[in-house]
């Protein structure tokens, strides 16, 4: 099992769509250093650093040395983890193992991305095989739009279930200091935006941003000294699935489930919808979040849209998810995974602010990539 | 945590300078890509034949269209080609509207254009590649579709032009419906695949 991991601090960005004033080295500065503030710790006290950004999107191979600076890396062990859309959920786990291996005490762990720097899908759609999918291959929206095209097909979802977790997520960032889109929308107003990719429209779709998240991890007797509430690790699980978008099961997913299924199995966790008290997910479109709930045994396939029509993921619902306002409010690509471990170890900190889910105690984080790729952690307040 | 300050709206430092980006220039960066013998065999046939060639796992019997060495799953080398298509049902579809640069050849890409998985007949994995139709009113998922060849064919997957819908009666939308409802229903009889059950959850 390795040791007990708990969380003690985290620092973000603000995240914009442009962030003029900062070079990607400074902007890792800003978020680690308002990690190294809220731990009240200094650089002298991190043991080794884990980083991660999407390959070449900045045009920079070698980001771990380019960063050196802003990362607090000089003369210390640095590891740059990249597994494009879980990166930064990757670099938490990676943050995870090494506190978890006995061999280091406290880690910082930082994702961060400057989208504004390139153009965003041509750099996403690199990632199809260029000789056979490259070119039907529509960035990160194609996949999505065409995997809710057969969920609607199969299940009766509608084009209004995507709507109203578009307006749900937006509606929450409107709580969170550091989001990047904060406008208050309606159903109506995500139906009505522009088509992008049917069936997703504008207001359904992530932005991309520029941003930076850190994570400070310690061990279980570190993290006890220096943190009044650590947000404990009680699991990490990562699952990866093919590389033709052709193979993948589409009607649900297969990483998902199985991920979800053995952390759920590692953490004692038989009922999730029940037993979370927040989710943050990495729902990159807000057509997944009413397929993906699926693949998280919050009920049987096809069974999401009852739940979202119900309003069980709203900040006053059953379970709240993405009350950070989630990827589609904010998303630096390479700090998005991270964002979501960080927000939701704010949440069982008690640390979120407006966003605050009152007496969070067990939290839920995944990351998503690509080609249905898994990242899943499970945070909680008492010691697993 | 206490309050940070937001430098989002700056665009000058605090002693005036304004803030500068810097432009790359057009970047050209060639690559050659080495396709192997499985792609190579695929794509000759495409080119010099008109047929898709898949390749069958001799363990789990998946037959994976494109063709690849190794099926993933079994990670076993495959050496069984077994010919799919060239029909097949629509899995998914999208109608894609928005412009971004096609990393190919660094254009903007040309919209709006239907990206389609097609499952050919016979072969256990979808196909990405294009239809020719651009309204999601004509389109539905379950249609059968054939493709249409190109008349010059290089070696790549362009060498099928796009694929069509089979309609088997002209224009009139009413009888046109009719087939893909049937193939609809067939597709969606069709069980999609089995979760694992959470007990017996494979790792």
């Amino acid at each position: 099992m390795g040791k007990r991991v708990g969380i003690i601090g985290v620092g973000q960005t603000h995240h914009a769509a442009k962030r003029l004033d900062a070079s990607g080295v400074e902007l890792i500065a800003e978020a680690v250093s308002r990690a190294l503030d809220d731990a009240q710790l200094t650089m002298a006290d991190i043991d080794a650093i884990v980083v991660g950004n999407m390959d070449h999107f900045e045009n920079i191979n070698y980001v771990d040395m380019w960063a050196v600076d802003g990362l607090g890396a000089c003369m210390k062990p640095v590891f740059k983890v990249t597994t494009g859309g879980t990166t930064g959920t990757t670099v938490g786990a990676c943050g995870y193992y090494h506190v978890a291996s006995g061999l280091f005490d406290v880690v910082l762990a930082v994702g961060w991305e400057k989208n504004s720097e390139s153009d965003t899908q041509a750099a996403i759609t690199t990632c199809a095989n260029p000789t056979l999918e490259r070119d039907p291959f529509a960035g990160a929206i194609g996949p999505l739009a065409t995997e809710y095209s057969m969920y609607m097909k199969a299940y009766g979802a509608t084009e209004e279930d995507s709507a109203r977790v578009a307006a749900r997520d937006r509606n929450n960032a409107l709580n969170n200091p550091y989001a990047h889109s904060r406008q208050a929308v309606t159903m109506e107003d995500v139906l009505n935006s522009p088509m992008l990719s049917y069936p997703v429209k504008f207001l359904d779709m992530c932005p991309r941003s520029d941003g930076s998240c850190a994570v400070i991890f310690a061990v279980e007797e570190k993290a006890k000294k220096l943190c009044p509430r650590p947000a404990w690790v009680h699991t990490s699980v990562v699952r990866h699935d093919y590389t033709h978008f052709g193979d993948l099961e589409w009607q649900f997913m297969p990483t998902l489930e199985r991920a979800s299924a053995q952390a759920y199995k590692l953490a004692g966790i038989t009922n999730p919808l029940k037993e979370f008290d927040v989710a943050e997910l990495y729902i990159p479109c807000s057509t997944c979040g009413v397929k993906w709930m699926d693949s998280l045994w919050f009920c049987d396939h096809g069974g999401a849209p009852k739940l979202i029509r119900k309003g069980t993921f709203e900040m006053n619902g059953q379970l709240p998810i993405n009350p950070s306002g989630g990827v589609i409010a904010t998303n630096p690509i390479g700090a998005t995974g991270l964002i979501r471990v960080g927000e939701a170890a704010w949440q069982i900190m008690g640390k979120a602010g407006a966003r605050q889910v009152k007496g969070a105690k067990k939290a839920l984080c995944t990351g998503f990539g690509g080609c249905s790729w898994t990242d899943l952690m499970i945070l909680g307040a008492d010691l697993p | 945590m206490g309050l940070y300050e937001d430098k989002r709206k700056r665009t000058h430092t605090p002693e005036g300078y304004e803030l500068l980006t810097q432009e790359s220039g057009h970047l050209e960066y060639d690559f050659h890509w080495h396709l192997g013998y499985y792609w190579s065999k695929f794509l000759a046939e495409l080119r010099d034949n008109q047929r898709f060639m898949a390749v069958k796992c001799p363990e789990c019997g998946t037959v994976y269209m494109p063709p690849r060495a190794n099926c993933g799953k079994c990670y076993v080398e495959m050496n069984d080609w077994v010919e799919v298509g060239p029909e097949g049902s629509l899995e998914g579809f999208t109608i894609v509207r928005f412009p971004y640069i096609d990393p190919n050849n660094g254009e903007m890409k040309q919209v709006p254009f239907t990206s389609i998985w097609v499952t050919l007949d016979g072969a256990s994995t979808r196909m990405m590649h294009f239809c020719n139709e651009y309204d999601e009113k004509d389109l539905d998922v379950g249609m059968r579709m054939r493709a249409v060849w190109s008349e010059e064919r290089t070696g790549s997957i362009h060498d099928v032009k796009y694929f069509e819908v089979i309609r088997e009666k002209p224009a009139k939308k009413a009888a046109a419906k009719k087939p893909a409802k049937k193939a609809a229903k067939k597709a969606a009889a069709k069980k999609p695949a089995k979760r694992p059950a959470k007990k017996a959850a494979k790792k």
